[in-house]
């Protein structure tokens, strides 16, 4: 908010505690701690979506020959699987930690786009609520999460599935592309004196740089979509081969995206991992530089690795020899990560709390799945292993074991921050024993499956080829994954309820956030912080007196004791509502609706982009200054 | 260690296996496997083991709460070393890998070899041996100890030919041709599967490979180009008049008979030799093949072959002349 908004009319001053009371202020909501609260229940209701149509497959893989889901049903359930777990689980997750915790980390009171913020979520809600939306409208997609061209066109794919995919994924794409321009700018220019970026937090630099990744990526995605779209609404002939187009079309500009999203829905994680294990082991990150390069690198060089999902696509020996050789580079700034990781544990005190014990599981599972990459890799090798089985394994040890315990590691230990509670320790305890062993029960076998040659996305196989056993271990554990992640979702939930209240610092850590009282106050900050190093908490614990300066000379624009916010608005929830109501009339092919919707959504545009933010004053609450620093190590 | 070793062993001996290789192109790639597996394994047990020392050795005590460690930012030394090492093991694994792949584009001179068109269609592979004048499908006959050139292409959406035992698979992309080379060393069947999901019937899309000497590949060329296609009697002659009024002949072909027009289902030359039928799901067995022809989408969700709403009767000869065709 560089411009001082002028107000239109005697301002009046909002308390802080009346902000976020009633359902409407969840539909008009700009706070980014309220939109991470929001993205939290969204993406945990697609994940056990998500779960329940994987456990699904896996009743049905139990037998050979098995009949408990149709073929057709079957592919609709891996497609909606991977679609919904990437799009609409992880990424989603990951967005709900960057907004709960970036702005608090380098010192802001809120993302530079607070209007464009809320639209993004409702963007990603919309999109999935109506990719989700074909199950009961006429049959989900069932190509497959990557959707190849051709099986993906009108020719061999009539109906409607495709089309909820294409539109979909465009509407909830649009949302994922504010965010990354959001966070892009907000790091780069919110952060507070003397927050430099070698002072940033590593979860931020890694926020900074899955940014750009979204924002060079993601069009390439909304690109092919529309040239599917195209293909299939207005009959242009992209992939239709008859007429020239080309599958590896579709091919390339997926995978172009598609390859710096899985570092998209990794580099995070590599943040989260990198806070917590500084934090559990009493140190500082190791080699903070080196990992910041690393951060770097890696954004760099997944733009140079794309063909790897390629090698049997018939490029040749020249284009597979010089992928497989960037995809084994890629390897080296990521192992050197997990070196630093235990570097840093090296010569601590460690405590092995729950989000410490999701650190130690990621460790090694991220490991192992970074050995199945470097395997595949190899382009020879490839050949054997593309669409098998032991990329199925690969990929859910480095999504679920990297990822996604970072997210849980990263979720015990922001929850007190977020919600004012702290999750249940035993509880923790049990379902992270129950996920790891059904974890490595269900996905390590798929190493062998695939290399005894099962293929992917068949809904069933022959007896007598040996798959037999290997699947009815893997469905075993899949249940028990399952009961890992009840047991953890009614944690979160019963601790929501009734959980203990959280000291602003329960676990004696090194970043601003916990100097802040639990749960945050709306305007997060009662002064701008002064930021005098890294680990800036950790600087005032040992050269000041635990309390986060106020940097001075820095004027409010606001009455005294006030601070001015950004005012809620229903805009963003209205824009995305017209733009679903666009995708259903594209989808139906309704050219009336389709223009009602479009211009209203225009509309909606151009009073967001237009209409200045008034903002309001809201009252800092010094009562909540006292509770700030109690506490040190639990 | 353990666990993956008892599990290879016994991985070794399914039909299917990687661990089995039956031809050059499969030992190599298990070759690049096992490489790979091991030197990643071996940092695999460098990680586990300062993480498990870690854990242990560094553990906060009881009474430690309040102290805190040194604060040790980092060391430019081990930075430098734990880069370097990796990359001089990858650079082992990228030399093999150029190789390799040269390697394995490597075909045999067309005009040498027995060169194969594998066509994959929804959900069958065709197989036309190009300068062998014979076209079949399902059920692929090659030369042991040569090097055989497939030639990939698709009659609609991608697919991939992969038979494991023999070697990877590179994809079938319509609009394009792609190629490979396969090798088995010792006569055998082996059997693999469509591996680019291609629709409803991808799962029941599954491949055959017979290897033979070569005098035996010989003779099955030679029966192949004269095949004993016109029954002069009894119900299989009924049912060879009954393939054109049923429609039959309108997809499907069969050397040594007027049926030349249909190519968009499989050719079914010989097809009483096969020893599987319906994309090889079903035993060839006259009442599997009844059952087909009686309703094929019932079988195998997704088939393109549609139910003609056949007689019981007409099936019964049809299923004579089809097993009459070797």
């Amino acid at each position: 908010m560089a411009a001082i908004s002028k107000p239109e009319a005697q301002p009046h001053v909002v308390e802080p505690y009346e902000a976020g009371k009633g359902l409407w202020s969840w539909l008009n909501v700009v706070d980014h701690k309220r939109i991470a609260h929001l993205y939290f229940m969204a993406s945990g209701l697609f994940f056990l979506t998500g779960g329940s149509e994987a456990l699904l497959m896996r009743i049905q893989l139990f037998h050979p020959n098995n009949h408990f889901v149709s073929a057709e049903t079957f592919n609709q359930l891996f497609t909606m699987h991977g679609t919904t777990m990437i799009f609409l689980a992880v990424m989603p997750l990951f967005i709900a930690f960057f907004n709960a915790v970036v702005p608090l980390m380098i010192g802001a009171r809120d993302v530079a786009y607070p209007r464009l913020n809320a639209l993004s979520f409702w963007l990603f809600l919309a999109g999935g609520l109506f990719l989700n939306s074909s199950w009961f409208l006429g049959g989900a997609p069932d190509a497959g999460w990557f959707s190849y061209a051709p099986i993906s066109t009108s020719l061999y794919n009539p109906g409607l599935g495709i089309d909820f995919y294409a539109i979909g994924l465009q509407i909830a794409g649009i949302g994922t592309l504010a965010t990354g321009v959001n966070f892009l700018v907000t790091i780069l220019n919110m952060r507070a004196p003397g927050m430099s970026l070698m002072r940033l937090p590593l979860f931020v630099w890694t926020v900074l740089v899955t940014s750009v990744l979204v924002i060079l990526a993601f069009p390439a995605l909304t690109v092919n979509l529309f040239f599917l779209m195209f293909d299939r609404i207005i009959g242009t002939q992209f992939f239709a081969v008859a007429s020239g187009g080309q599958p590896l079309l579709w091919a390339n500009l997926f995978w172009v995206f598609g390859h710096p999203e899985v570092y998209i829905l990794v580099l995070p994680t590599f943040g989260i991992i990198s806070e917590v294990v500084s934090t559990f082991s009493r140190k500082p990150l190791f080699g903070y530089s080196t990992m910041v390069l690393a951060t770097v690198s890696i954004g760099f060089l997944s733009f140079m690795v794309w063909v790897h999902h390629m090698f049997t696509l018939g490029y040749g020996p020249w284009v597979n020899s010089i992928f497989a050789l960037t995809t084994m580079m890629i390897a080296v700034p990521t192992g050197v990560k997990i070196f630093n990781w235990l570097a840093t544990m090296w010569g601590g005190h460690i405590r092995f709390s729950v989000p410490m014990m999701w650190v130690v599981s990621f460790l090694v599972t991220f490991t192992i799945g970074g050995m199945s990459g470097v395997m595949l890799a190899m382009a020879p090798a490839d050949l054997q292993f593309n669409d098998s089985y032991f990329v199925v394994a690969h990929f859910h040890y480095v999504m679920i074991g990297g990822s996604l315990f970072g997210i849980l590691a990263g979720l015990y230990y922001w929850f007190p921050k977020i919600t004012g509670r702290m999750l249940n320790e035993t509880v923790g305890k049990v379902s992270f024993w129950l996920v790891n062993i059904g974890f490595n029960v269900t996905f390590f076998p798929m190493h062998f499956l695939g290399l005894i040659g099962m293929p992917r996305r068949i809904y069933t196989y022959a007896p007598g080829l040996g798959f037999t056993t290997w699947n009815e271990v893997a469905t075993t554990g899949a249940f028990i994954l399952g009961t890992g992640f009840a047991i953890l979702v009614a944690n979160v939930i019963v601790s929501l309820a009734s959980g203990p209240k959280a000291v602003a610092d329960p676990w004696d850590a090194r970043t601003l956030e916990w100097g802040l009282p639990s749960p945050v106050a709306p305007y997060n900050f009662s002064h701008i912080p002064l930021v005098r190093g890294r680990d800036p908490l950790w600087v005032e614990k040992t050269h000041g007196d635990g309390r986060i300066p106020a940097a001075p000379g820095v004027h409010e624009h606001a009455p005294d004791g006030t601070v001015h916010m950004p005012q809620p608005t229903a805009l963003p929830l209205l824009m995305a509502a017209c733009i679903t109501a666009l995708g259903y009339a594209l989808l139906y092919r309704n050219l009336y609706v389709a223009i009602v919707a479009g211009a209203v959504a225009v509309y909606t545009m151009h009073r967001s982009m237009f209409s200045p933010d008034p903002g309001e004053y809201m009252r800092i609450a010094p009562e909540l200054e006292t509770m700030a620093l109690e506490g040190g190590a639990h | 260690m353990l666990l993956a070793g008892g599990a290879t062993a016994l991985a070794a001996g399914t039909p299917e296996s990687e661990f089995n290789p039956a031809g050059p192109v499969a030992a190599l790639q298990l070759s690049y496997i096992e490489l790979s597996f091991w030197i990643m394994a071996g940092i695999f047990i460098v990680v586990a083991g300062v993480l498990v020392f870690t854990v242990i050795r560094f553990r906060e005590r009881r009474g430690q709460e309040k102290e805190v460690p040194p604060q040790v930012e980092g060391n430019t030394l081990l930075e430098i070393v734990w880069t370097i090492v990796p990359i001089l093991l990858l650079a082992i694994l990228g030399v093999v890998t150029v190789s390799g792949s040269f390697a394995l584009a490597d075909l045999a001179p067309p005009s040498k070899a027995v060169v194969v068109d594998v066509v994959g269609h929804q959900y069958w592979f065709a197989y036309q041996y190009t300068n062998l004048g014979v076209t079949t499908a399902n059920e692929l006959h090659i030369p042991v100890g040569e090097k055989i050139d497939l030639e990939l292409q698709s009659a609609d959406v991608m697919h991939a030919w992969w038979v494991p035992r023999l070697g990877g698979k590179i994809d079938s992309v319509p609009g394009r041709t792609n190629y490979m080379w396969i090798e088995a060393s010792k006569p055998g069947i082996y059997t693999g599967q469509c591996a680019e999901f291609c629709g409803t019937g991808h799962a029941d899309m599954r491949i055959v490979v017979d290897a033979q000497s070569p005098a035996q590949f010989n003779a099955w060329l030679n029966a192949m180009k004269h095949p004993a296609s016109v029954p002069t009697s009894g119900l299989a002659k009924q049912g060879y008049t009954d393939f054109a009024t049923a429609g039959c002949d309108a997809c499907h072909s069969i050397t040594g008979t007027n049926y030349t027009v249909g190519v968009i289902g499989p050719n079914l030359t010989g097809l009483a030799n096969r020893p599987m039928i319906a994309g090889n799901i079903l035993p060839n067995t006259p009442a599997n093949l009844a059952a087909w022809l009686h309703n094929p989408p019932g079988v195998k969700p997704g088939a393109l072959m549609p139910n003609l709403h056949l007689s019981p009767g007409k099936i019964k000869a049809l299923v004579a002349y089809l097993e009459s065709l070797k």
